[in-house]
């Protein structure tokens, strides 16, 4: 009888064994479970988990690429800490972050709820979904010409509407709301799918039972759909919040960075400092730091939006 | 009997407007795109505000394709700059497919260890690969791009797929959460008439969560075919680089004067297709699959 040991001791001997002991060794659980799974090990551990260490240490260098990189120990965080660039590209994705993600929140709920209540037709649907089903390169694309000074149709019409021509991109005060709400035509849709699949799971019988003793509809909203809807809620946070932190490709086609530093949000600065100016070491310190930064805002809204809990029972 | 329905008309038909309204906003744009590329390229002046083409035209297209001789007279008039889009297209199918294929596969290689074999380490393994989750691009692309260039794999296409052929942390919780939810009963009774974790594998496991598997397929690839900023740092070279990176190449290449506004919107037009073709013949499939990606 193969017992474990048996077939432990045939790996050792495996190629010169014959094709017997092959079969065994086949067979073996443990020996195919790490099989299947070796891959994809090779996968994490090259481009996830090394990367991640690698990025810690080489933020704790000066690096151009061409040069050996040089030990400096925390010198890149230390700088960092007073490096005014830094904190205003810091301050820019955090007011991004604010025009972008409660209006594509609040929006996003609205549209399922409309959705839920009017229509669970899969085209509606599909006509939210299309923009987020086209890159963010060619949505910034689109949205720079229909927003362009001169021939742009956003202009024509608010012209016509007698509201003036405005330089969307080029308006120092206009441009990262005007980058915010490209993002938002992309992603609402999207997140109202989100939603929508949260609504769709919550029981119809407690309406039902709500309607029964007379509760208005904002009563039901704010007692049954929302607390019941708090997971998907949680999710849909968490993931579009640390998404917009990292906005880069609308900003890269458009202003990049500009005008002036009204765009330079924190992962243009980092690409920035990489790949202008060649300093993979600071770089790498304020990615280091941004991970940090993500990990406690996301702690920070899993705590306040108590996504342990259920509200079910 | 006072109940909600007597006040619901009106509420219904604001909400259908409003739904109009959205559904106007989303598609507005697009088709803004489209009839700019059908606008001939000395039209575009008057046509701004036009929500029809002006001297309708299939020569933009045309012209980005490569299919116009570079010496046609009309093709001089417009005095463009060459765009070879036609490349663009693809070299994302390339990298699109090279990405996704194999991802797909060892994912799901993966997944079924991860759901049904007990193998050493396999808790604290899968907690790594969990955690993956969480870790920014931001923090990823410095060392990554400074092991392809170590590699010597900058400007190719293996060096563009290399981060996503292997594995990614979704697909591989995605397609773990699928196979849990189904019953053993299948692969215990095939154990029990001799067939191997392989066979049981490709026998069983990948048939049965075909659907699974299209759905995982469906989000990956639009996400991919979407990707820029990796492709972006490491596919620069007109001979690998994708429609994202092109598009952004050719409306950086023109500093001076007016863009080429036709020719560019005649590129997102084309870049577009493959995922809005995707949404109309396979509408409601993409549509789910895409509510189902927030599930945990």
């Amino acid at each position: 009888m193969p017992t474990t040991t048996s077939i432990q001791s045939d790996q050792s001997a495996l190629p010169v064994r014959g094709s017997r002991s092959r079969k065994r060794l086949s067979e073996s659980e443990a020996f195919c479970g790490l099989v299947f799974v070796a891959p994809a090990l090779i996968g994490f551990t090259l481009f996830y988990l090394l990367p991640t260490i690698r990025a810690f240490y080489i933020g704790l260098t000066n690096w151009n690429l061409l040069r050996a990189p040089k030990f400096l120990g925390f010198d890149n965080y230390a700088r960092l800490f007073s490096d005014e660039k830094f904190w205003s590209s810091i301050w820019i994705t955090v007011l991004y972050v604010l025009y972008n993600i409660p209006i594509q929140t609040v929006f996003g709920l609205l549209i399922a709820v409309l959705l839920k209540r009017l229509t669970g037709s899969v085209v509606i649907r599909s006509i939210m979904l299309a923009p987020f089903l086209i890159s963010n390169v060619i949505a910034a694309m689109i949205w720079f010409w229909m927003l362009d000074p001169v021939l742009g149709f956003v202009n024509f019409l608010l012209q016509s509407l007698g509201l003036g021509t405005h330089a969307f991109f080029s308006d120092e005060n206009l441009a990262l709301p005007t980058i915010a709400a490209i993002n938002i035509w992309r992603y609402v849709g999207y997140t109202a799918l989100l939603f929508y699949t949260g609504l769709q799971s919550i029981p119809e019988h407690l309406y039902e039972a709500a309607r029964i003793e007379g509760a208005s509809q904002w009563k039901m909203f704010g007692s049954i759909t929302l607390p019941l809807l708090r997971p998907t809620v949680v999710f849909v946070l968490v993931t579009s919040v640390i998404g917009s932190f990292q906005i880069f490709d609308t900003i890269a086609v458009t202003t990049q960075g500009g005008p002036g530093t009204a765009t330079r949000t924190i992962v243009w600065y980092i690409y920035q400092e990489a790949f202008s100016s060649m300093r993979m070491g600071y770089a790498s310190a304020m990615s280091t730091v941004l991970f940090l930064g993500l990990v406690i805002v996301t702690l920070v809204q899993m705590r306040v939006l108590r996504s342990g809990e259920s509200d079910l029972g | 009997m006072k109940t909600p329905t007597s006040r619901i008309p009106i509420g219904r038909w604001f909400g259908y407007a409003a739904l109009i309204l959205f559904a106007i906003i989303s598609l507005g744009p697009l088709w803004i795109a489209f009839k700019t590329a059908l606008t001939g390229p000395n039209a575009l002046f008057a046509s701004g505000g036009s929500l029809l083409p002006q001297d309708t035209t299939l020569f933009n297209f045309q012209r980005v394709l490569g299919f116009i001789d570079p010496s046609d007279p009309h093709l001089a008039q417009t005095g463009l700059a060459k765009i070879t889009f036609f490349r663009a297209l693809l070299n994302s199918v390339i990298f699109t497919a090279m990405a996704v294929i194999p991802q797909i596969f060892f994912s799901a290689t993966a997944a079924y260890a991860f759901a049904r074999l007990s193998f050493p380490g396999r808790d604290v393994l899968f907690f790594f690969f969990i955690a993956a989750t969480m870790i920014p691009t931001a923090v990823l692309f410095i060392p990554n791009f400074i092991l392809i260039h170590d590699l010597g794999w900058l400007n190719t296409f293996q060096g563009m797929a290399a981060p996503y052929a292997l594995m990614t942390p979704f697909a591989v919780f995605f397609l773990r959460q699928m196979f849990l939810a189904t019953p053993r009963d299948v692969e215990e009774a095939a154990r029990i008439d001799g067939a191997t974790y392989f066979s049981i594998f490709f026998r069983i496991i990948l048939p049965i969560h075909s659907s699974s598997l299209a759905t995982l397929a469906i989000l990956t690839t639009v996400s991919t075919w979407n990707e820029f900023f990796w492709p972006f740092l490491i596919g620069r070279d007109e001979s690998v680089r994708v429609i994202a990176v092109a598009i952004n190449a050719f409306r950086t290449q023109q500093q001076s004067g007016v863009p080429d506004w036709t020719g560019l919107m005649a590129c997102t037009v084309l870049g577009a297709i493959p995922m809005v073709a995707l949404l109309v013949f396979f509408g409601r499939k993409v549509v789910e699959s895409f509510q189902f990606s927030g599930m945990k």
